[in-house]
This record gives structure tokens, C-alpha cells and sequence, in this order.
């Protein structure tokens, strides 16, 4: 095992940060995220709000501490399962070939001709706005390009020789995916949901501010600014900040998969250019 | 090449099969009744046997494989439909609005080529040094910068303090700048790290060793011999860079009020407005794959080994 890099304990202390304040924020925020208080609306830093007030006078420093909770765990729940669907299925059609891994690709390829965020929209526009549907876009959006990489990296490992070796011995295909393939691939997994995380984190920030994703009144960053786009102008605070948050937050898992890459010395050319 | 051209050709009608069936797959998977949506815009309330009747006019109690192909063979003819919200003929407003949205990928593809390919060279010719970590450190930035941030920051910044560009809306060429920089910030990252990292995997061949042994200064080397090599992976990235601006024209158009397909899709969405939407997602995915075509074409062309016959990596 290689020495830790500074930037892996950067980015590993950064985002423990963030999952920390967020985890947290029941017992640290001030105030209710969603209280509203006409008296104090748009109120720039004080010793009473810190962070300042929105249009509606809610606390920002409470809505912050709140605002990453829906998306972080949306993030990670959307690829979880888009991952483990894409594994699967990248896993079998690269083993078995034939029929199976045709049409595996063939589908694939369908879900990959359409520009993600074209997708996404549409999805989320057709069903509707809301937590299950947003988790349903992400998911539709996200596994073909798993199962892409996945499939490539299987197709090399198959060929090695112990795999022949085992197969010669009678092993099942079960057992030589599951125990002998899927190990060989964890390194390049545990990189690639690392940065994924990231990118279905900004997914869902732009769904939210388009206004097809997490929904007003929930505190959410990227609501937040959405909420802000009549008053930044005057109060620049009311993006400024949340925004800061999913920079900070994308940053530090951009930063960590860069740095779990290197950790891990992964070859695969398709997970080392993502 | 002729016959790799004409492969590839074949190999795209399914995918083009598979983008249509799932531009319809999106318009049959619509919550509530297309004919009561189509006739219930603007508050209207219509009766049962007017959507009855619609929805015989719609064609919505044929089976699905039928209304399939009639949608299909009315698309291939540039008829897709009209829309619920204006009235007006999809077809007619997406070719109204499309090139608006070229121009803007066309100029957010030349930002990415030029400041990619410049801040890749400059990383891999100083590896290590100053330079590089500058270019790491923009790079990141820009990979972790939400579009709609970065443009909201941009409009506060050039246009409410400094005054010196417009905050949106269509016009010259200045109206361009901040969309196209918004646009293509993320891909110029990526093409610069995709630069820089090919650069350096042809400084460790052998005729780079020599061309350097000879005393040839970095930038002769990474100009006249790396580059042209490394350029291969850079433009097929390069297509996908294309697709994503597809997708993130949906964000910038609508905060600077271009009036491009982008921001049509996100009417379309708001007014539910599901003929415009399918409209939409067959387009977008009839460019993408021409896109990917182009983009494979050009790659062989600048790759000699799959130009002049040899098999393709």
C-alpha cells in the first residue's frame, strides 16, 4: 500500500466535513430551516444569523447545515442501484458474449444515444417532479455507462490465464464471476462510484434548479439559489453561499476519486480518463 | 474506408431504432390521458365525449406498435406533431429554434478545442512544475463548478458589477461569450487532462526519448511530434463533449434566454407539453448520433493506422 497522498487526506477530511455538518445539523443549526420571519428578510451577516437571511427571513446558516442531506443521500442511493444494475449486466454479457452481450450493448447503446442530461430532463419532466421520479431519471441516465465499463473490464479479465485455469478446473461461472472477477474489478468500482457520486450529485443540483427535482420549500442548495434568482442581484449572499457548498462538496469527491486513482494505481484506461 | 464508413452507418440504425422507440416510450409512459392533456391547456375543461373524440383523432385506440409506426412515419416526414401549449407544428418550432442552439455548441466546441488542447500542451510541457499545478488546480475547478452556478456568478460579476457584457438574450457576438464559456467550461477540463495525460504517455515512447536526446526543446517536441499523436483520443472525447452540451444547453439557455431547443425542452416540460418533449429527446438523439459518426470518422482519418486499412484499435 502506497503512503496516503495530501490530497487524499484533503479531500477524505473535506468531505468528512461536509457528511459531518450535515449529519449533525439537527443539534448545531440555530434555527428551523423552514421558519419563516418577515421581519428579518433579506438581512446580510449578523450575530443573530451569521450567514444572513433569505427573501422569506429563514436562517441561511440553518438551511445550509440542512441543505445537503436530500442530495447526498439521493446521490449515493441513484448510484448505488444504477451501479449495481450496470454491474450485473456488464458482468454477464462480457462473460457470456454472445446473444446475451448483444443485446446487453444494443441496449446500452440506446440508453447512451441520447444526451444524459436530455434524458434526465425529459424523464423528470414526464413524470413529474419529486424524490422517486428524480432517483428513476438518475437511474435510467447512469447504468448503461457502468455496465460499458464494466463489460470492457471483464472481457480482459476473462482472458487471463488463471480464469482458463479455473474453468478448465470445472469451476461454475457463478463462482468465477462473483469470487474471482468482481474482486479483480473492486479497486476500479470503488473509483468509479467515487467520482459517479459527483457527477449524480451535480445532476440533481441542476434538476433541482431547473425546478424538475427536490422541490421549495425543502432546504436544498441548489434550491436555495433557485429560490435566490430574484434577489441575487442585490443580495449576492443568497447564491454565493450554497453554492460555495456543492463546489466544496463537488471538489472533495472529484479530488477523492482522483486520489483513490492514483491510491489504487488503476490501470483501466476507460476509469483512469473519466 | 468506404466500406468501414458504410459499417458504421449500418451499425447505427438500431441504435436510431432504439432513440426513437424511447422518444415514444416517453410520450405512452405520461401520467393522465394525452387526449384530455391536449385539449385541457389554459384551463379549459373539456367534456367527455370531446376527448372521446380526440382521442379517436389522435389515434390513441390503435395498439401501440401502430401508433408507433404512425408516429415514426409522420416524424420521418418532419411531422411531429403539434404542440399542446402554442398550437404550432413541433417540427416547425424545433427547425426555428435549432440553430440558436448550434451556434451556441459550435462556439462552446471551438472555446473547448483551443483553451483544451492550450492547457493540456502547457501541463505536459512543464509536468510537475508550476504551470501544471495551475492547470490541475483550474481543471478541478471547473469539473466541480455547477453550470448554473458558474453562470449566475459570470452574469453578477461581467454584467451587474463590471457592466461589460449583456445579462442574456439573443444578439452579436457578445451575447455568446458568457453562454459559450458556462457551456464549455467543464469539457475544456476534461480535454485538457485528456491531453495532458496522452502527451505524456508519448513522452515515454521511444521516439520521443530520442527526439529529446537530440536536444529538441519540449515545445517543438510536444507541438511537431507529440501532439499530432495524442490528438486521437482527445477527439473522440470531443463527441461526447458535443452530447453533454446538448444536455447543458437545457441550463445555460434558459438563464441567459437564448431561445434554442434547450430552453423549448424546458417549456415543454413546464406546460407538459409531451409531443414538444418527444419532439425534443428525437432530435437530440438524431444529432448525437450523427455526432458520434462524424466524430469516429475524423478520429480515422487522423489515425493512419486505421486510415490506411490496417484493423481499427
Amino acid at each position: 500500500m502506497k503512503r496516503c497522498s495530501f490530497k487524499l487526506v484533503f479531500s477524505a477530511g473535506l468531505l468528512a466535513l461536509i457528511l459531518l455538518s450535515g449529519l449533525l445539523a439537527p443539534l448545531i443549526a440555530p434555527y428551523d430551516p423552514n421558519a419563516i420571519d418577515m421581519s428579518v428578510k433579506l438581512q446580510g451577516f449578523s450575530p443573530a444569523h451569521p450567514l444572513g437571511t433569505d427573501a422569506l427571513g429563514r436562517d441561511m446558516l440553518s438551511r445550509v447545515l440542512y441543505g445537503g442531506r436530500t442530495s447526498i443521500l439521493l446521490a449515493l442511493t441513484a448510484t448505488a442501484l444504477s451501479m449495481t444494475f450496470g454491474l450485473v449486466l456488464g458482468m454477464l454479457g462480457g462473460y457470456f458474449g454472445g446473444f446475451l452481450d448483444a443485446a446487453i450493448t444494443a441496449l446500452a447503446n440506446i440508453f447512451q444515444g441520447i444526451p444524459g442530461t436530455c434524458l434526465m430532463v425529459a424523464i423528470a419532466g414526464i413524470l413529474g417532479p419529486g424524490i422517486p421520479n428524480l432517483l428513476l431519471a438518475l437511474f435510467f441516465t447512469s447504468w448503461a455507462g457502468f455496465s460499458r465499463i464494466v463489460r470492457t473490464e471483464t472481457l480482459r479479465i476473462r482472458e487471463e490465464p488463471y480464469i482458463e485455469g479455473l474453468r478448465s478446473l470445472g469451476a461454475r461461472s457463478a463462482c468465477i464471476l462473483w469470487k474471482h472477477i468482481f474482486p479483480n474489478m473492486f479497486t476500479n468500482i470503488i473509483v468509479l462510484f467515487t467520482t459517479r457520486v459527483g457527477r449524480c450529485v451535480l445532476s440533481i443540483a441542476s434538476l433541482s434548479y431547473l425546478g424538475l427535482g427536490i422541490r421549495p420549500p425543502a432546504p436544498d442548495w441548489s434550491v436555495m439559489i433557485s429560490d435566490a434568482r430574484l434577489d441575487y442581484r442585490s443580495a449576492p449572499h443568497l447564491i454565493l453561499i450554497p453554492g460555495l457548498c456543492i463546489f466544496l462538496l463537488l471538489l472533495a469527491l472529484n479530488l477523492l476519486g482522483d486520489a483513490l486513482r492514483d491510491q489504487f494505481d488503476v490501470r483501466s484506461r476507460e476509469v483512469k480518463n473519466l | 474506408m468506404k466500406q468501414y464508413l458504410i459499417q458504421k452507418l449500418i451499425s447505427l440504425l438500431p441504435v436510431l431504432f432504439g432513440v426513437s422507440l424511447l422518444a415514444f416510450v416517453l410520450g405512452v409512459i405520461t401520467p393522465g390521458n394525452p387526449a384530455e392533456l391536449a385539449l385541457s391547456q389554459g384551463g379549459y375543461e373539456p367534456t367527455p365525449e370531446q376527448i372521446t373524440e380526440m382521442e379517436e383523432q389522435m389515434g390513441l385506440d390503435a395498439p401501440y406498435p401502430v401508433q408507433y409506426l404512425r408516429w415514426v412515419g409522420r416524424a420521418l416526414t418532419g411531422d411531429l406533431g403539434t404542440s399542446y401549449s402554442t398550437r404550432n407544428p413541433v417540427g416547425e418550432e424545433l427547425a426555428r429554434r435549432i440553430p440558436v442552439t448550434l451556434k451556441l455548441a459550435a462556439c462552446s466546441i471551438t472555446l473547448t478545442i483551443i483553451l483544451g488542447i492550450a492547457l493540456g500542451c502547457t501541463a505536459a510541457a512543464w509536468q510537475g512544475r508550476l504551470p501544471d499545478r495551475i492547470v490541475g488546480a483550474l481543471t478541478n475547478t471547473q469539473l466541480s463548478l455547477p453550470a448554473f452556478w458558474l453562470a449566475l456568478l459570470l452574469i453578477l460579476l461581467f454584467a451587474e458589477t463590471l457592466g461589460w457584457l449583456p445579462t442574456s438574450g439573443n444578439g452579436g457576438p457578445r451575447y455568446m461569450i458568457m453562454p459559450a464559456l458556462v457551456l464549455s467550461s467543464a469539457s475544456t477540463a476534461t480535454a485538457a487532462r485528456l491531453t495532458r495525460s496522452a502527451l505524456l504517455e508519448e513522452f515515454g515512447k521511444q521516439y520521443c526519448t530520442a527526439a529529446m536526446a537530440r536536444g529538441i526543446s519540449r515545445w517543438r517536441l510536444v507541438l511537431k511530434n507529440a501532439l499530432p499523436n495524442a490528438i486521437v483520443p482527445v477527439t473522440a472525447m470531443l463527441g461526447n463533449s458535443l452530447g453533454g452540451m446538448l444536455g447543458g444547453s437545457i441550463i445555460v439557455e434558459s438563464i441567459f434566454a437564448l431561445p434554442g431547443i434547450g430552453s423549448y425542452a424546458l417549456s415543454a416540460v413546464t406546460n407538459r407539453d409531451y409531443p414538444a418533449l418527444q419532439g425534443y429527446v428525437l432530435l437530440t438523439g438524431l444529432i448525437y448520433v450523427l455526432i458520434t459518426l462524424l466524430v469516429d470518422t475524423v478520429s480515422m482519418l487522423l489515425n493512419p493506422k486505421v486510415r490506411l486499412g490496417g484493423k481499427r484499435i
